[in-house]
C-alpha cells in the first residue's frame, strides 16, 4: 500500500459511503447535499489519479453547476422538505440488480488487474495543457460536435419548459 | 499505484448508482443516480488513463461531464414541465394511461 492508495481509499470510502446515502436517504434535499459530498470526494479521486483538470472541472460543474440545477428542481416541484416515506418502491429487487452490477463488475475488474503495480513516477500529469494538446491534436471533431449538442440541449431545453407548450396542444 | 482500487471503487459506485435509479420514484433523485453511474465511469477512464500513461481517457471524461450537462439540463427541463402537467414527478405515474385529456382540463 502506497500513499497514493491510501489516498484513493479514504476518498473512495467517503464517496460510496455518501452516494450510499444519496440513494437511501428519504430526504430529497439531503439526497441533493450527500451528492455534493460524494462527487466532491471523487474530485479528490481524480486529483490523486494525476487527472488535474478533470477534478477542477468536476468540481466547477457538478458541485457548481449540476447540484444546484437539481436543488433549483427539488424547490421548483415542491417536493416535501421533510422526511417522505414514498420515495422508494420494493427495495429487494432493486438490492438484487444494484448490487449484482456492482459486485459483478467488481469481480470483473479485480480478476483483470489482481494485485499489478503501476508507478506513478512517469505519468504526466493531466494538467490544461496536457489535455488542451490531446483535445486539439487528436479529438478536435468531437469536441466542435458536443459544442453544437451543448447548443441544442440548450435550446431544446428552453423549447420544453415554455410554459405555453401544454396550452397549445389544447387549442390544436 | 495499485490500478485494482479505483476500479473496484468504480464498479461499486456505477451499482449504488443502477440500485437508485431501479429503486427511486422522484424523478429527481432517479437524475442523482444517473450522475453517480456518469461519475463512475468517469472514474475507470481516469483510472484507465493512469495504467496507460497517456491522455485519451481524461479527454474522453471531460466529454462525458459535458454530456452530462447536458442530459441534466433537459431532463430537469422536463421534470418541470412532467410537473406542471401532472402535480406530480413520481415515475410510475408516468406514460400507464395515456390520457393527456384528462391531464389538460386543470391546466
Amino acid at each position: 500500500m502506497t500513499v497514493t492508495d491510501v489516498l484513493v481509499c479514504a476518498l473512495g470510502a467517503v464517496s460510496l459511503g455518501a452516494a450510499i446515502r444519496v440513494v437511501t436517504t428519504n430526504q430529497i434535499v439531503r439526497a441533493g447535499l450527500w451528492l455534493v459530498v460524494a462527487l466532491g470526494a471523487l474530485a479528490g479521486v481524480y486529483l490523486v489519479l494525476t487527472a488535474e483538470l478533470l477534478a477542477w472541472v468536476q468540481v466547477l460543474i457538478y458541485v457548481g453547476a449540476v447540484v444546484v440545477l437539481m436543488l433549483f428542481a427539488v424547490m421548483l416541484t415542491r417536493a416535501p422538505i421533510g422526511r417522505s416515506d414514498d420515495l422508494d418502491r420494493p427495495r429487494l429487487p432493486a438490492i438484487l440488480v444494484g448490487g449484482g452490477a456492482g459486485l459483478g463488475l467488481a469481480a470483473v475488474l479485480a480478476d483483470a488487474y489482481r494485485w499489478s503495480y503501476i508507478g506513478l513516477s512517469g505519468v504526466e500529469p493531466g494538467n490544461a495543457e496536457a489535455l488542451g494538446r490531446e483535445v486539439f491534436t487528436g479529438w478536435a471533431l468531437p469536441f466542435e460536435v458536443l459544442s453544437v449538442l451543448l447548443l441544442a440541449a440548450l435550446v431544446g431545453a428552453i423549447a420544453i419548459s415554455r410554459p405555453e407548450v401544454g396550452e397549445r396542444r389544447e387549442e390544436s | 499505484m495499485h490500478p485494482v482500487i479505483p476500479y473496484v471503487l468504480a464498479a461499486l459506485l456505477f451499482g449504488t448508482g443502477v440500485y437508485g435509479v431501479t429503486v427511486r420514484r422522484n424523478a429527481v433523485l432517479l437524475l442523482m443516480s444517473v450522475e453517480l453511474m456518469l461519475g463512475a465511469v468517469n472514474l475507470v477512464l481516469v483510472t484507465a488513463d493512469v495504467t496507460l500513461k497517456q491522455h485519451v481517457g481524461q479527454a474522453f471524461a471531460l466529454f462525458v461531464i459535458v454530456i452530462a450537462a447536458a442530459e441534466v439540463g433537459l431532463g430537469l427541463a422536463i421534470v418541470l414541465q412532467l410537473f406542471r402537467l401532472r402535480r406530480s414527478i413520481v415515475t410510475d405515474e408516468v406514460g400507464a394511461e395515456r390520457e393527456p385529456v384528462a391531464v389538460s382540463e386543470d391546466a
